[in-house]
């Protein structure tokens, strides 16, 4: 018996999975986007909004839960593409699971549009989208961890969840890109300090985007989806 | 299913590094577990002992786990003081401003294989 000094995290084999379909990811120009939030948030509201307007922006959304479809449905109900994806009681997505889930995408439509099918990069997946959404299992804690091998991490916190959730969920803050704090027509009602929230966010995180928002009234939803814009052109570019 | 989770990626991770040194059996593994990691290492070592039989290189392998103490830092006061004795509120002084520096992580510091 030898002794292997390894100092590695448990999850080393996952990010190194996650690295590599992110490059698949990046030939195929397609950008995946890991959406993150405790359950109600507002993650299938937002994606609801988003999809109505950016009309021009072909997306897909896959919907990560424990069991049932009723987020599925909904997407669906709005004409874009989606699969419901069962975790089996897991409580987050990784980065085996969801090229899985980009497969069964592709599968579930027919790979004619776009730039390759994505089978060439090896992935196996359909690159007939600019964005997919992966709604993650709604929870603070895990998805944090793992890395999905999405393009780009953005996390919601919605205003009655209170804007101390910067000090209990550190980790979710410092490894998502963009912090979108939803509900923000509820304000009155909360004791929620958007300031307070905003500088606790970036004290964890100097670089984190802001955007406060309410996908039923539209506020700020603007500069939400000029983020999203840039960044997909962003991703295609590189 | 967290444990199961965690013991599942560990497994990989432990594959991945045989195959790149070319071992054969694993014997033991020792781990570096945060305290406030969100692992329950009951239920981690059942999960471990669950799957290791049906994993013939983790077959006859022992899981050691080091727990690692959680610390959290102040930074109105500029102290540390442990989190698990007072939470998020800083015993020097009251802030709420704190913040954890270490007992969040799972490490793997090492194996002995051949």
């Amino acid at each position: 018996m030898k002794t292997i000094q390894l100092n590695a995290t448990v999850t080393a084999s996952n990010r190194r999975d996650a690295d590599a379909l992110r490059a698949q990811m990046r030939e195929t120009g397609s950008l995946l986007i890991n959406v993150m939030s405790s359950p109600g948030a507002g993650k299938t509201t937002l994606l609801s909004r988003l999809i109505q307007d950016l009309r021009d922006v072909k997306i897909a959304v896959m919907e990560a839960d424990i069991a049932s479809d009723v987020d599925a449905k909904r997407i669906e109900e709005l004409g874009a593409a989606s699969i419901q994806v069962h975790t089996s009681g897991m409580c987050h997505m990784d980065a085996g699971m969801t090229a899985a889930a980009l497969e069964a995408l592709g599968q579930k439509l027919p790979c004619s549009q776009g730039r390759g099918t994505g089978r060439e990069a090896g992935g196996g997946f359909c690159s007939a989208f600019d964005l997919i959404f992966l709604e993650n299992v709604g929870n603070l804690i895990c998805p944090a961890e793992y890395d999905t091998g999405a393009g780009i991490n953005v996390m919601l916190l919605s205003v009655p969840e209170g804007d101390d959730k910067p000090l209990k969920y550190p980790l979710m803050f410092r490894q998502s890109d963009a912090l979108v704090i939803t509900k923000i027509d509820s304000l009155d009602y909360f004791d929620f300090d958007l300031g307070k929230c905003e500088s606790r966010a970036r004290k964890l995180h100097p670089e984190i985007k802001i955007f406060p928002v309410s996908a039923k009234t539209g506020a700020g939803m603007e500069a939400l989806e000029r983020w999203i814009r840039s960044s997909l052109t962003e991703w295609k570019q590189i | 299913m967290h444990e199961m989770g965690i013991v599942l990626h560990l497994a990989k991770t432990l594959d991945e590094t045989a195959e790149e040194h070319q071992l054969t059996a694993i014997g033991k593994v020792v781990l570096q577990v945060g305290e406030v990691s969100g692992i329950m290492t009951e239920l981690f070592t059942d999960a471990w002992d669950y799957f290791k039989l049906r994993h013939p290189i983790l077959k006859d392998s022992a899981l050691v786990l080091e727990i690692v103490p959680a610390v959290t830092w102040c930074d109105n006061c500029k102290q540390t003081y442990e989190t698990v004795k007072y939470g998020r509120t800083c015993p020097h002084c009251g802030s709420g401003e704190t913040w954890l520096i270490q007992g969040n992580e799972c490490t793997i510091k090492e194996i002995e294989a051949e």
